[in-house]
């Protein structure tokens, strides 16, 4: 029997970068906000302190800074034909749990979506024909275009200290910066990081290959940086241990290093860790929601009702509260009707290896230090002779140089032995790699949904992932990774090892936790869960916060336009608390 | 029952804290929480070699041979650096099983159990401690059937013919696949070798000698962007220095 406790305006599901955005921004306006987080509370002190968190086995191998798939994961099949299995244990991405979310564990990757990536349909339309999207590929617009985001842009940058140099400042080109970016009104808060030797090297041979290479965005201060809201964050000291770490440094921007000094001192918001939000409740109607119920840690079951209800936990734990609480018309693949869990996307990576003889350093390295090209992402190569939709960058990242899983060996290299420690010996500290990072589309087939067999420590079905690369993506992360080892090539004195994304998606290997989808927003409600607001059109007292609002997935990394949509949608939210009902009309 | 209370500056939940004590252990299954795995970090802030003496936590004396000898050919003492048994990786695998590694704490390890496809990953309702024990009580038959002596009692090449056939899964052993045991012992092995030495391998830094990392140091800022030069400050754990440790960069 749940306890039912006092309402409250707005209730938040989960408290990670979005939540704390949006709590920010409605306490500013005035409502009183409570944040419901599955997770612990942690800060930088003590939780981050350098001499805990750069601790490799623990935090990276051993996983402890992600969430623990032991009471609740998903199932993962490559399509519907095979019966979909449990992820055991974390391995192609990695969700958070606890305050701060996954950007405490985030690098820092903080780049804005090409302002063709937001039309995209309209663009491959109007450029190549109708025809040339294949069969099963459900493309479509954002209902949202980049120029009506980019104050919201400029606002997560300038809240996050971001350090790189503007490509286009008001439509006038920017020696330096990216030269492909959408027009932006005002420089980077910050200078771009310091470079490191492999950097470097990547950035003279991009140069000899004839692309135009650019210091990627980078949410790791180079500077000490004061943001708007008043919180000083500190000088990145290049430690490595920050892409999958928290940050000991106040240098990576977090919610715990940019927005909780303010926010948690604010009388109007609240937050509960260790608070798991198992449904959201309806009226009888299913047409408003009265709140959500959650499970504290010893099984107490808590019905919190709410004027406002704001999911902001990760992607698919978005779509699975949205299927168990049957708010929306769950998607079918047999008819390709229904919108909860339709346009499940991922992301393509591939790779090339370098080694030569120049000493490089890789310890030395931040979250996001890394020179990239952009001269094949989205609409800014010519698709028509190549067949494909879609693209990436390219980049070498200069992490970190954790020894288990940051090194790098030649092909021939022997697997162990006396061959191996030859090789780990010759290689680690003149190795690195050349990373590909490409969109992936939304299809019939791809899409999440509740699993018949399996279920959560709370009795509920596991979410069900069916997913698996589709002809275009191949294609297209082949020819990304074609222009990568063109690279590679004009490195002096260099092998290279080219690895391409072959076969099958598995989620046995990390490769990326920008999952997308499933819960997208739009202008049609037929194909959208969410209106160009995240507001739910079912539903229109409940936002949806976070990626799994993107229809596809483009060429970056999300956390940018997470964080632009965040601040969008919380304008949004605080016109409905003034005048609710739907701010779309069908 | 008492009304949930509310994280707020000042009255913040801490992991340890008397109050939670009650719902501990649950939360314990929950969330990661930063508190030492196994008790090798907990008080300890110098470097302490005595404390490799220790006899196995999980292994027994059998198991234990079979480890030593099989990660001694995985990474053998040679011109190059210590081996896997001077660097104490027995150890810290022993150490690693006997926790909440060993146990699958974090995994989910709900049945039922079918087969899956390689892309699916683990489908095994055996936690890695069981893997271990499953597994070298198969190959120790193997070797008394096949060689007529424990596998710590072969020679290198044998060893080294036994190795190989579990990695390439041609060993037949009764409840685990002898590939995915073998991947295991690999990624334990190397693990031991280059995981910081507060977990009780990578003994004497002898992994990170070998690569050139220095370990967790907090401040490059001076050094990064001196191109082509190597870096040459004394090796650091996240348990202290190691007492009369020298400059990477010296003999």
């Amino acid at each position: 029997m749940a306890t039912r406790l006092p309402p409250v305006d707005v209730v938040l599901v989960g408290f990670g970068w979005t939540a704390a955005i949006v709590a920010q921004e409605l306490t500013d306006a005035g409502a009183q906000v409570l944040a419901l987080e599955r997770g612990e509370f942690r800060d930088t002190v003590p939780d981050f302190a350098t001499n805990i968190i750069q601790d490799e086995l623990r935090y990276a191998v051993r996983k402890q800074i992600f969430e623990s798939p032991e009471r609740e994961t998903l199932t993962f099949r490559d399509s519907a034909d095979q019966t979909a299995l449990p992820m055991r244990h974390l391995g192609s991405f990695l969700p958070a749990a606890g305050v701060g979310g996954a950007g405490v564990h985030w690098n820092g990757q903080c780049w804005r979506f090409l302002p063709s990536d937001f039309e995209i349909r309209s663009q491959v339309e109007q450029r190549y024909g109708k025809g040339f999207i294949p069969a099963g590929m459900n493309l479509q617009d954002w209902g949202v275009t980049y120029d009506e985001l980019e104050p919201h842009y400029d606002r997560f940058e300038y809240l996050c200290g971001v350090s790189g140099k503007a490509g286009n400042l008001g439509g006038a080109k920017q020696a330096g910066g990216n030269p492909f970016e959408g027009a932006r009104r005002r420089e980077y808060p910050l200078p771009p990081l310091k470079r490191s030797a492999s950097t470097v090297l990547f950035d003279k041979a991009a140069r000899a290959a004839g692309f135009d290479p650019f210091p990627c965005p980078a949410a790791n201060a180079s500077q000490p940086y004061r943001n708007p809201l008043g919180v000083q964050m500190g000088q990145c000291t290049y430690c490595g241990y920050c892409e999958w770490f928290g940050c000991g440094n106040y240098s990576k921007a977090s919610p715990q290093t940019t927005i909780l000094p303010v926010l948690l001192k604010k009388d109007n918001f609240r937050f509960r860790p260790r608070s798991n939000v198992i449904r959201v409740n309806t009226d009888g109607r299913g047409k408003l929601a009265t709140g959500v119920t959650y499970v504290d840690v010893d099984g107490n079951e808590f019905e919190q009702p709410a004027g406002l209800v704001v999911l902001c936990a990760f992607a698919q734990h978005n779509v699975h509260l949205l299927l168990l609480s049957k708010i929306g018309t769950p998607y079918d693949p047999r008819t390709g009707v229904g919108v909860v869990g339709r346009n499940y996307a991922y992301q393509i990576t591939s790779s090339v290896d370098i080694f030569q003889k120049e000493i490089l350093n890789p310890f030395m390295g931040a979250g996001a230090l890394g020179q990239a090209v952009d001269n094949f992402n989205g609409e800014n190569f010519d698709h028509g002779p190549l067949g494909f939709i879609g693209g990436g960058y390219i980049a070498l990242w200069n992490t970190g140089g954790r020894p288990i899983l940051q090194h790098y060996l030649p092909e021939d290299a022997p697997k162990w032995g006396a061959g191996w420690k030859k090789a780990m010996h010759e290689n680690y500290l003149t190795s690195a790699s050349i990373a590909t990072h490409g969109s992936v589309m939304s299809y019939r087939n791809n899409y999440l949904d509740l699993d018949p067999t399996w279920r959560d420590d709370y009795g509920s079905p596991l979410l069900r992932l069916t997913f698996d690369y589709q002809p275009n993506e191949h294609a297209m992360s082949d020819y990304l990774t074609d222009q990568a080892a063109k690279i590679a090539q004009a490195i002096p004195a260099a092998t290279h090892h080219v690895k391409k994304r072959e076969g099958r998606y598995s989620i046995v290997p990390y490769q990326t936790t920008h999952n997308t989808g499933g819960a997208v927003m739009g202008n049609d409600p037929a194909t959208s869960v969410v209106n160009r607001y995240l507001q739910s059109w079912d539903v229109p007292n409940l936002f949806v916060m976070g990626s799994s609002v993107f229809p596809q997935n483009p060429g970056y990394n999300p956390t940018g336009t997470i964080g632009a949509l965040t601040f969008w949608a919380a304008d949004a939210m605080k016109r409905y608390l003034k005048n609710p009902g739907p701010l779309v009309t069908t | 029952m008492s009304m949930p209370a509310d994280g707020r500056k000042g009255n913040l939940p801490i992991a340890g804290d008397a109050s939670a004590d009650a719902s501990r252990r649950a939360f314990l299954r929950t969330v990661a929480v930063l508190v030492p795995a196994v008790g090798v970090l907990g008080g300890c802030r110098t470097y302490n070699p005595s404390a490799h003496a220790a006899a196995p936590v999980y292994f027994s004396q059998a198991e234990k041979n079979f480890i030593d000898a099989a990660t001694q050919r995985l990474i053998p003492a040679d011109a190059l650096g210590a081996g896997a048994n001077e660097a104490g990786i027995t150890q810290f695998i022993d150490l690693q099983l006997a926790g909440a590694y060993g146990r699958a704490e974090r995994w989910y390890m709900q049945g039922p159990w079918p087969a899956g496809t390689d892309q699916q990953g683990f489908q095994l309702k055996y936690t890695p401690a069981q893997i271990y024990r499953e597994a070298i009580g198969g190959i120790e038959a193997h070797c008394s059937q096949q060689y007529g002596k424990p596998f710590a009692q072969l020679t290198a090449a044998q060893q080294d013919e036994v190795l190989h056939a579990l990695e390439d899964g041609k060993v037949e052993l009764a409840n685990v696949p002898a590939k995915t045991f073998f991947a295991l012992l690999w990624q334990n092995t190397q693990e031991g070798y280059l995981a910081d030495p507060a977990y009780g391998g990578n003994r004497d830094f002898a992994g990170w000698k070998l690569i050139g990392f220095p370990g967790p140091r907090y401040n490059y800022i001076e050094e990064i962007d001196k191109f082509g030069q190597p870096y040459t400050q004394p090796f650091v754990s996240l348990v202290g220095r190691h007492p009369g440790a020298r400059g990477m960069g010296e003999p």
